[in-house]
Order: C-alpha cells, then sequence, then structure tokens
C-alpha cells in the first residue's frame, strides 16, 4: 500500500488497509460487489433481485380494500368511485380512461357538491395498491391535522385511477383545489410508496405542468406528517396565489419542505405514478 | 391525400393516407391503439403490408407524413436527403427494399453508401414488412464506427455505457458502482450518469469526478452526465469538462420543444463540444436518446405510428454525428409498448432502422415493473441484439436503476454477451483491462475476489500513475 496521501477525489478516496466495498455500500443502495458464478449473478443474489421484482408487481396488480379504509377514515365521510378503465389490464393500456370517472359515479358524486369545499381530497390506487393501504390513512388524517378550519370534502376512493380523475372530481364536487393522493409506481427497493398531486381550479383538461406533487411517501421515506406539512404549505399559497405547478416555486418554500412541480412524462423523467 | 387499397381474401381494406396505411402496418402495440390509429383485426394489419410492399420508395419524398411547412425535422429530412446515395433503389418498391436488403448484394460498403439515399420512413416502412429475423441479419450487415477516445461500433466488439446513477447524486455512492463497473469490464462506450437533479453545480460535480477518476486510471474513456442540454452548454461555459453533450430526442418539432429543444440549440450543443477538442481519435461528441411512444405522450406524434416517429428522430441525430444514440426501449411503459412481445420487437425495429440510417446504434434493453416483462425477456432481447450487432448496451449494478426505478441490464449481463459471442470492449479499452491485468489467460474477465482485494488493486493502481 502506497503512503502517499490519498489521490483520488471526492468519492473514490483509498483508506488505508481498508475494504473499500464497506465505504461504498454505505454510500448507495446499489447492487455492487455481488461476485459473479461465472458471468452470471451469485444465486443469492438473483432471487432476491426476483423477490423484489414480485413484491413490485404484487403492487402493481393488487387491489385496495376500499372498504377497510373506509371504516378506518370513519367518522369521516368517505365515497368509493370507479374510473372508466374496467380492470387493471385496461387500466395499464389505456391511461386516458383511467382519468374519468365512470358515467354513473360522476352523477353520484354530484350530490356532494358544495362551493364552500376548501380542498376535494382523492385517493387513487395508481400503480401500487400497497401504497395506498399502507400510507393513505395516516396521510390523510396527517392532513386533516395540518390544515385546521378548512373545510374538506368527504374523502373520494378511486380504483383504476390516475392523477387526472382528481381534476374531474375536482371539478364536480366544485372546489378550488383538489389533492391526489395516489400509488407509485414500485420499484425494486420500495413497492409501497405514495405521492400527492395538488391542483389548483381542477378541470378535466388540466395539464400536468399546473399541478405540484410531493413523492416519496414511505418507511423508509416521508413521513405522513412531514408529507401533511408541505402540502398544507403548498395548499396555502396556491389558495392565496390561485395556482398550482412551475409558478408555485420550491425556492419559495422553506428548505425543509422541498417540493416540486410535476413534470411531464417523458423517457427521460422518472414517470410518476399513473399519471 | 391519395387513398391505399389492397384486395385480400375477397375484401377491399381502404388507407385513407400514407400515415393510416404505414400505422395499419405496424405491428401491434398499445401506443398505437392508444392514439387509435392501429389496424383493427389482423388481417387489415397484413393488407396494410401488402398494399406497404407494393408502394414505391418514391412516395416517401413526395408525400411528407407531416407537412414541410409545419416540422423542421421534416425539413430536415427532405432537405438533407441525398439524392445520388438514393439512385440504386430508386426504382424500388418497399417490397423489392426488403429483398434487397437481405440478397448478398447489400454488404457492408453498399449498405454504408445507401444509408444518406435513405429516409426515416423508407426505413419504418421496409421494417414493417420485416420479421425479427431480418431485422436481425440485415442489421448484422451494417457497420457505424464512432470515435471519441475509444472506436465504438467495429465489427465483432460489443461496448457498454456504465450507469451508476444514485438517488442522490452522492458522489462516493457513484463512485462504487463506477468502481464495480470497471471491475466488470463495463464503461468502454461511456461512464454516463442520470442526474436525480438536472442543475449546473451537480453536473459539474459529476463530470470532474468522473473525469478526475478517468486520468488518474489513464482510463480511455468518456464521461457524460445526462442532463439537459442547457446545462451542459452552462458547464461548457464554465469551462467544466465536458466530453459528450447528452440530450433526448424525438421524431417531431413539437415533440422536440417539449423537451426543451430545437435543431438550432442542438448545433450550438454540437459546436460547444466540438471546440473543446476533447477527443483523442475522433470528434463525435454527441450521444442521444430517443424512444418509441414519446411523441404520442407530449401529444405531438401528428397521427403518425410510433415506430415512425421513432425512426424520424434518428434524422435528428444523423445531422449532429453522434458518438452514441440509444433507444430507452422499455422505460415509456405499457401504454406504449405493454408487454416483452412489443418490447423486444421494438427494441429490434429501432436498432435495425437506426443502423440502416447510418447511426452508431445501442440499445438500453429495459422494462418497468408495470409492464408484462422480466429479466428472462431481457436475457431474450440483448441476446438477439447482440446476434444483431448492436454497437452496445447498459451496463448497471444487477441490472437496478436505484435512481430512475427501472430495470436495465446488468454488468453481468455484458460480461455474459462478451463471452457468449466473443466480442470484446473497444479496443483501446480491452488494452486498458489487459494492462490491469483483469483478462485471463483464457482472454475472459477473469472473476473478481469479494473481498475487496481487485478493488483496492485498481484503486492502488490508479494512485500510483
Amino acid at each position: 500500500m502506497s503512503e502517499r496521501p490519498p489521490a483520488l477525489r471526492p468519492g473514490l478516496r483509498l483508506e488505508n488497509g481498508a475494504d473499500p466495498w464497506s465505504r461504498f455500500a454505505a454510500a448507495t443502495p446499489a447492487r455492487i460487489n455481488l461476485g459473479r458464478s461465472g458471468d452470471a449473478l451469485p444465486t443469492r443474489a438473483l432471487l432476491e433481485f426476483q423477490a423484489d421484482h414480485a413484491r413490485a408487481r404484487d403492487a402493481v396488480h393488487g387491489a385496495v380494500d376500499y372498504q377497510r379504509l373506509a371504516a378506518q377514515l370513519a367518522p369521516w365521510s368517505s365515497l368509493e368511485v370507479n374510473s372508466r378503465a374496467a380492470g387493471r389490464a385496461v387500466y395499464l393500456r389505456r391511461p386516458d380512461l383511467g382519468r374519468r370517472l365512470a358515467a354513473a359515479d360522476a352523477e353520484a358524486l354530484a350530490a356532494q357538491a358544495d362551493p364552500a369545499w376548501d380542498l376535494a381530497l382523492v385517493v387513487a390506487d395508481g400503480l401500487s395498491a400497497q401504497a395506498v393501504m399502507h400510507q393513505a390513512v395516516p396521510t390523510l388524517q396527517a392532513i386533516r391535522a395540518a390544515l385546521p378550519g378548512w373545510r374538506l370534502a368527504p374523502v373520494v376512493l378511486a380504483r383504476q385511477a390516475r392523477v387526472a380523475l382528481g381534476d374531474e372530481v375536482g371539478q364536480i364536487l366544485k372546489a378550488p383545489l383538489v389533492a391526489v393522493l395516489v400509488g407509485e409506481r414500485p420499484g425494486l427497493s420500495v413497492a409501497d410508496s405514495l405521492g400527492i398531486y395538488l391542483t389548483y381550479a381542477p378541470a378535466v383538461g388540466c395539464r400536468d405542468s399546473a399541478r405540484n406533487c410531493i413523492s416519496n411517501i414511505h418507511g423508509a421515506g416521508l413521513s405522513p406528517q412531514d408529507a401533511a406539512a408541505k402540502l398544507a404549505w403548498l395548499a396555502t399559497h396556491a389558495r392565496r396565489l390561485r395556482l398550482t405547478g412551475v409558478a408555485l416555486k420550491e425556492d419559495a418554500a422553506p428548505a425543509a419542505l422541498s417540493v416540486t412541480p410535476s413534470i411531464p412524462a417523458s423517457h427521460d423523467s422518472k414517470e410518476g405514478a399513473g399519471r | 391525400m391519395p387513398r391505399y387499397s389492397t384486395l385480400l381474401a375477397g375484401e377491399r381494406h381502404v388507407f385513407e393516407d400514407l400515415r393510416a396505411l404505414m400505422a395499419a402496418a405496424s405491428p401491434r402495440r398499445s401506443g398505437d391503439e392508444l392514439a387509435g390509429i392501429a389496424a383493427d383485426s389482423d388481417l387489415r394489419r397484413v393488407a396494410a403490408r401488402l398494399a406497404l410492399a407494393d408502394l414505391p420508395l418514391a412516395t416517401f419524398l413526395n408525400e411528407a407524413l407531416i407537412p414541410y411547412e409545419d416540422d423542421e425535422v421534416t425539413r430536415l429530412i427532405l432537405d438533407g436527403h441525398d439524392a445520388r446515395a438514393h439512385l440504386p433503389v430508386a426504382s424500388f418498391t418497399v417490397g423489392d427494399l426488403r429483398d434487397w436488403l437481405l440478397s448478398y448484394d447489400a454488404d457492408e460498403a453498399a449498405l454504408a453508401a445507401l444509408a444518406p439515399g435513405l429516409t426515416p420512413e423508407m426505413a419504418a416502412a421496409v421494417s414493417k414488412i420485416m420479421r425479427n429475423q431480418d431485422l436481425i441479419t440485415v442489421a448484422a450487415k451494417c457497420r457505424v464506427v464512432s470515435r471519441f477516445r475509444t472506436t465504438m461500433g467495429l465489427a465483432g466488439r460489443l461496448g457498454s455505457r456504465l450507469q451508476p446513477n444514485h438517488p442522490t447524486d452522492d458522489p462516493t455512492g457513484i463512485a462504487g458502482s463506477i468502481l464495480d463497473g470497471l471491475l466488470h469490464g463495463v464503461g468502454d462506450a461511456v461512464i454516463g450518469i442520470n442526474p436525480a437533479s438536472d442543475n449546473l453545480a451537480s453536473y459539474i460535480t459529476l463530470v470532474e469526478l468522473i473525469d478526475d477518476l478517468r486520468r488518474k486510471l489513464d482510463l480511455p474513456t468518456q464521461s457524460c452526465v445526462l442532463a439537459h442540454v442547457t446545462t451542459a452548454l452552462a458547464a461548457m461555459e464554465k469551462n467544466a469538462p465536458v466530453d459528450l453533450v447528452f440530450q433526448s430526442i424525438a421524431g417531431t418539432e413539437a415533440a422536440n420543444a417539449g423537451f426543451g429543444i430545437s435543431l438550432a440549440l442542438l448545433e450550438e450543443a454540437h459546436q460547444a463540444a466540438l471546440a473543446l477538442k476533447r477527443g483523442t481519435l475522433g470528434d463525435n461528441v454527441m450521444y442521444f436518446e430517443t424512444g418509441q411512444g414519446s411523441a404520442l405522450s407530449a401529444e405531438a406524434h401528428h397521427g403518425v405510428d410510433q415506430q415512425t416517429v421513432e425512426a424520424r428522430a434518428y434524422a435528428v441525430a444523423r445531422r449532429f454525428r453522434p458518438l452514441l444514440v440509444n433507444t430507452v426501449v422499455g422505460f415509456i411503459g405499457p401504454e406504449y409498448l405493454y408487454d416483452s412481445k412489443q418490447i423486444i420487437r421494438a427494441g429490434l425495429e429501432d436498432h435495425f432502422c437506426a443502423k440502416l440510417l447510418g447511426l452508431p446504434m445501442g440499445v438500453d434493453v429495459c422494462y418497468t415493473n408495470h409492464a408484462e416483462a422480466d429479466q428472462d425477456d431481457m436475457d431474450s432481447l440483448m441476446t438477439l441484439l447482440a446476434a444483431a450487432g448492436v454497437n452496445f448496451i447498459m451496463g448497471l449494478p444487477a441490472g437496478d436503476d436505484i435512481m430512475l426505478n427501472y430495470q436495465s441490464t446488468s454488468f453481468h449481463d455484458v460480461v455474459t454477451l462478451r463471452h457468449l459471442f466473443n466480442r470484446p470492449p473497444a479496443p483501446e479499452f480491452e488494452a486498458w483491462l489487459r494492462r490491469m491485468g483483469m483478462i485471463d489467460a483464457k482472454g475472459r474477465l477473469a472473476p473478481q475476489p469479494g473481498d475487496g482485494r481487485a478493488a483496492r488493486a485498481l484503486l492502488a493502481q490508479g494512485e500510483a500513475a
């Protein structure tokens, strides 16, 4: 080992005698230093990968038990709706159908319309049933606690739903703001991450650039309380400024409340949960 | 617009215009169904192919799928068409072109000479009447070589991009993935990072990290941070060590506008990167990514099927003589490519069309967790692409992108294909691996013990240099 001072910076500094992998492994969740069986992955690493992929697929294809969620939310009232996508296979192929309410449910929802609502709340299964099952109720309760005095519409529990379904819900309820809590596309490391999209003046046809997004609400990520605090900050400013989206800037938020405007889906941007 | 029709099984199938004919002739895929332009039956799909096979190639020079006046990509395609190179196929129908491409007359030299005479629409059209086997056979005859500090695309070689992404751009975490990749012989095409945040400070930190490592290890490769082209321009203004300038591109002016780019902006970035003269072997300084469905996703497809729009992106890429181009074929999701059958077909189409048009094409063989696909399917596609002579694929730790949350090919996959097909990396990079003692007596990449010995040795050599 050379006695000269470490020459590589900043990430590749060599500490005398140390196994470099312990340092790198502490700095990344990437699957590094797995070794090889011939050319291929060793058996254990291969099967761990398959387990993580299976968890992600089960999250995508699972169904939310909305009856259980409604019971947990009571006495806060809620109602179930369906999108126009009949089943998961259609939902995955036809994002346009997942953005609109089934006709009968749109009619039923109209009975709840009230111009006095401050905020409509929608739970959308999106691409992870597990995210909704694990995070939706604590997040909703934290939101209610973070917005004292706000008149919150009954929680809309939506099946086969994408973010934009909230536009139609908000429009029908005559709410000035809608927050959609949606199961995010599962990764191999986290399969139950919830996101929140906030939209001012929701109406069918709103653009994704007119929303703000809070992402990564899960056990190892953002807590329901922190997410609710961010949403409360955004909702308060959205109401005052009468807008959401790129103009409601991250820079304006306190550092602890860093939020991002929603970006259009493309092949070089991380596609959020079923926008 | 003229109508096209064909008689099949006693039924006359009519196609309203050339766009409709092309869309109906496309192999089934969810994106064209979502756009409402796919054939509504298998028989109609074949009827469209029969009509397309009889279509004179020259039709594509006289009838623009997206109007010349409305779209700068159409203008680039038609104004840049090389009529002399086109002469050998000027009298062909689309069907004749397929037969010729498969013939023994169409060798490496003939195909290279033809490339500037083909438009993306011609390449897309002929691909629609070719089986996967045909796409592989013809692509394997095409050779597109590009150079910066390594020579990419030589016969009998397989390149790899080392993709060490990290959810927070942590330099130590990224360095760990780079080190692991190098120990697997990955990274001759580029060490390319998708940054978690597209800002100038982070861009400069990351290009400096790779550049530092490259110089310390005397590593023959190039770096790239896959941020927006305007970020790269700003970094070059600050004299950051920018090797390759990256941009995602699409096949229509409107879709490119959705990416925040135009041909003029790409030209500005191309000139800025050329002026740095950082390449030692050549001056191919651009890196582009594409992918079917991006134009539809941006509502900028003009009713053109997603595979044809994708091929039009290759005209944009070709204009700037890139070192690397790759389609990110399974990233966009099941609403565009539903399952492994559609992803595999699209990957082979994209590779074929790009090679035919003269691009140094690689493929990000990948899928998301909501697509009907898994690692077995990626094994199939990467093996087919190796047979087709793909210029490069991706190498990630176990194939798991912890920042973009999708799965691609792994360091191990690169090792597997190299040994299975006897395709070493770019010669300059291969020589480096030998110097570093990473090649065993049988010419294979030697397995590394998991105790950190190899990593320590590599780092120590870097420090001693």
